[in-house]
């Protein structure tokens, strides 16, 4: 009876549970409204598709036709980027309006960044300034100058900050090496700013082992970019030559990955169960950096304990003879 | 007693020593992996890799030979689990080991045909070879094919648990291999048992 009555106590107790959670989790399912998404529906309606419709007051016909596939916008990324409050003429021209688009608008110069982010003080966390600097002494900025921009890297229309707030470092390296990806796997990108044939990055890394896991694991930019210990991304991509090379530097306990991938979550160096670079261990295990303190501890006594009772044993046995 | 024993056929001590040598190639590396360092290394990471890998692979391969070599020859036997007063044959064991010996009193269980090891020694081979070598090899080869491993498990990565047994069974078993060298060393003579192990005569 006692049972009965404790397993129907447990029992509502957890479907409680279950309806409060779910009735809490319920306004972030609820649709956010963004200001300009009427205004931008406009422009979605033709850049939003593969196909648009507009009326040709010439032939007095509706005409449908199919959109440049570079010139189609995912609107879902879109209303989850960074600008995902602006309004398309926010950063083009409001010309745009109109359709046919004005051959002269193309000529319009673009944003930068630094039009908008430089010097202001609200996104000082972000250290725009430094990022700047480093990226124009990086390969990409010195070996094609002007022609390689932030938005080169940085989609206008979809580029979402991921390792600052995102907990799914999974994810994060994903975002973040499909960044590079975009050139580096993508021959038509690539050859907008160079007229090499790009290198594919799986021959050029075959000295890796376990390829696929560490591109998985580990992001481009830990073995190509200047470690900068103020940033949490550091910019300065730089040549092939001073690439990490060696096993050792992730490999070990004082693994770069530490300064880097891991930058937000190093707070502590052991945590409750004794790993070092405990940060790595939820979803990786790094061969060198994973080392436990208490295995550490326990592993040097059991084995400091068979080699004193071997030898004491055979001390015995050598007087004894 | 003069009669002498063929206990260690071709096959066992070809095995044997293949797999102490790999044994310890494998502890090395496995070492240096382990305790890599940015500043000092025995052995480059990657080699130390390659090598680790290779041996992994080669020791699998001969651990088959000494299963395949128990299941179809009479060497199995030796291996064979268990008669009543196995506890208290043990407990005679480690009295002779911890006291016995020291006053010269006669070893309980003298080697015959029919019986190779004493009791210690059949629980601790068992043990390390049905036990915690094959523990080993599958840790081993789950960490060399990691897409094999269950991601997570309540949270913790399921390679972090496997690289866990992988080193827990490595190092009982490095234990295991310095208290059997040792005690192989108690014979007739400090070098009899290895010289059995070599020409196969005990
Ligand atoms: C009726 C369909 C239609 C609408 C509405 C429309 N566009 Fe376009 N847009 C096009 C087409 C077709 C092109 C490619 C041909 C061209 O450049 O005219 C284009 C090209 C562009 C380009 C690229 C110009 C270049 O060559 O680099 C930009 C930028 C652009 N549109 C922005 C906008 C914005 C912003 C809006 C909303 C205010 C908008 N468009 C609304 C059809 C449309
Ligand atoms: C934060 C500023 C910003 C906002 C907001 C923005 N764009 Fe852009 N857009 C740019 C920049 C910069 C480029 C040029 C990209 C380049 O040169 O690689 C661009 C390029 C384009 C192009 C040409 C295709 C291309 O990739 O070169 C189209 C079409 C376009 N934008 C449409 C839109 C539409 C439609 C919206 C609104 C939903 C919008 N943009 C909102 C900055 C913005
Ligand atoms: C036209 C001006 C403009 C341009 C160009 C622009 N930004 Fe922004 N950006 C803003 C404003 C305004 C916000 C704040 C948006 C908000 O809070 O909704 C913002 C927000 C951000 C944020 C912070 C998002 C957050 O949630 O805190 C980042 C990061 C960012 N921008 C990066 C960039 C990068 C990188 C570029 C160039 C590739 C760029 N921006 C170009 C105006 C701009
Ligand atoms: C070679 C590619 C590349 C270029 C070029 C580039 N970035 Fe980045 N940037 C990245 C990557 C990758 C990230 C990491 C994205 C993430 O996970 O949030 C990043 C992150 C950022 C962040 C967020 C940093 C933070 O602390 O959260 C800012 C701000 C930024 N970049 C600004 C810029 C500016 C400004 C430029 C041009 C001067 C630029 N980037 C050029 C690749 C690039
Ligand atoms: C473990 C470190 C590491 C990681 C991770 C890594 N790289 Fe590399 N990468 C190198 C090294 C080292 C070289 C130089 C190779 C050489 O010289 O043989 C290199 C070379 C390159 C080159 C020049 C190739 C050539 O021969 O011209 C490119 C481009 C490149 N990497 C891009 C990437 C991209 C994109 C990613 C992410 C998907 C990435 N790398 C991830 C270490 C790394
Ligand atoms: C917009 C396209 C583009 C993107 C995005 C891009 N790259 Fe590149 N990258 C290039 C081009 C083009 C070159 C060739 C430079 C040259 O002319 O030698 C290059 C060269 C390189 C090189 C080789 C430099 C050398 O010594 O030969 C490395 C390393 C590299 N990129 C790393 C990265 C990393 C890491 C990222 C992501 C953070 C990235 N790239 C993103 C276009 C891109
Ligand atoms: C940029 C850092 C970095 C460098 C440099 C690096 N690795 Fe790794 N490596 C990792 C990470 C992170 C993982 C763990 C992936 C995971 O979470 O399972 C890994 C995993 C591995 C594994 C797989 C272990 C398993 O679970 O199967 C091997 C083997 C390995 N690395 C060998 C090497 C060798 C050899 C080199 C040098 C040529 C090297 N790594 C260089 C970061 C690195
Ligand atoms: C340098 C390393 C090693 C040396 C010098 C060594 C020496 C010996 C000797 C002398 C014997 C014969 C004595 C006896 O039968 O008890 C023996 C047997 C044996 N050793 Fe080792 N050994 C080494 C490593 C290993 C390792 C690493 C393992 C297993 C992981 C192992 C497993 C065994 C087993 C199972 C037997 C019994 C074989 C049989 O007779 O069926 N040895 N070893």
């Amino acid at each position: 009876m006692t049972g009965f009555i404790a397993k129907s106590t447990i029992i509502g107790v957890m479907s409680l549970w279950m309806i409060v959670s779910a009735t809490a989790s319920n306004p972030e399912e609820d649709e956010i409204v963004f200001e300009n998404a009427g205004f931008n529906h406009k422009c979605f309606n033709c850049h939003g598709q593969k196909t648009y419709h507009y009326f040709n007051q010439s032939t007095e016909k509706e005409v449908k036709d199919r959109m440049n596939p570079y010139f189609v916008i995912d609107s879902v990324a879109f209303y989850q980027s960074n600008h995902r409050n602006f309004m398309c003429t926010d950063c083009h021209s409001s010309d745009y309006e109109n359709f046919p688009h004005n051959g002269e608008l193309r000529m319009e110069p673009q944003f930068t960044c630094m039009d908008c982010h430089g010097g202001d003080p609200t996104f000082a966390q972000y250290q725009f300034e430094r990022i700047e600097e480093e990226f124009q002494q990086s390969v990409h900025s010195t070996k094609h100058s002007n022609d390689f921009t932030c938005w080169m890297c940085h989609n206008p229309h979809t580029y979402k900050i991921n390792a600052r707030n995102n907990l799914n470092i999974n994810e994060v390296i994903i975002y973040d090496n499909n960044i590079c990806l975009s050139c580096h796997a993508d021959i038509n990108k690539y050859q907008l700013l160079s007229d090499q044939t790009n290198p594919n990055v799986l021959v050029t890394h075959d000295w890796l082992p376990n390829q696929a896991l560490h591109f998985s694991k580990v992001r481009c930019i830990e073995c190509h970019t200047e470690i900068d210990k103020e940033m949490l991304i550091a910019h300065k991509v730089q040549v092939k030559e001073k690439a990490v090379k060696r096993c050792v530097e992730c490999h070990s306990q004082n693994s770069l990955l530490m300064a880097t991938l891991y930058k937000f979550q190093t707070v502590e160096k052991r945590n409750k169960l004794g790993f070092f670079n405990a940060a790595i261990l939820s979803d990786h295990y790094i061969i060198g950096a994973n080392r436990n303190y208490y295995l550490n501890v326990a592993s040097l006594i059991i084995f400091g304990l068979t080699l004193l009772g071997i030898t004491i044993h055979a001390i015995i046995r050598i007087m004894s003879k | 007693m003069e009669q002498r024993l063929y206990l260690y056929p071709v096959w066992l001590r070809i095995w044997h020593w293949i797999n102490a040598v790999l044994f310890l190639l494998l502890l090395f590396t496995g070492l240096s992996l382990q305790y890599s360092s940015v500043e000092f290394s025995f052995i480059d990471f990657d080699l130390a890799v390659t090598m680790h890998n290779v041996s992994g692979i080669i020791i699998t391969i001969a651990y088959f030979m000494f299963l395949f070599g128990n299941m179809f020859t009479s060497n199995g036997r030796f291996y064979k689990a268990k008669r009543k007063g196995y506890i208290s044959d043990l407990i005679v064991q480690i009295k002779y080991y911890t006291y016995g010996i020291f006053i010269h009193q006669k070893t309980p269980f003298p080697v015959t045909e029919n019986r190779k090891f004493n009791p210690l020694q059949k629980l601790s081979y068992v043990a390390s070879m049905y036990f915690l070598l094959p523990i080993l090899i599958l840790s081993g080869f789950a960490l060399i094919f990691p897409e094999i491993i269950i991601k997570n498990v309540f949270g913790v990565s399921g390679i972090h648990l496997t690289g866990l047994v992988h080193i827990i069974s490595g190092f009982s078993l490095s234990i295991f291999l310095f208290i059997h060298v040792y005690f192989c060393t108690i014979g007739k003579t400090p070098l009899a048992n290895f010289k059995s192990m070599i020409n196969g005569w005990h």
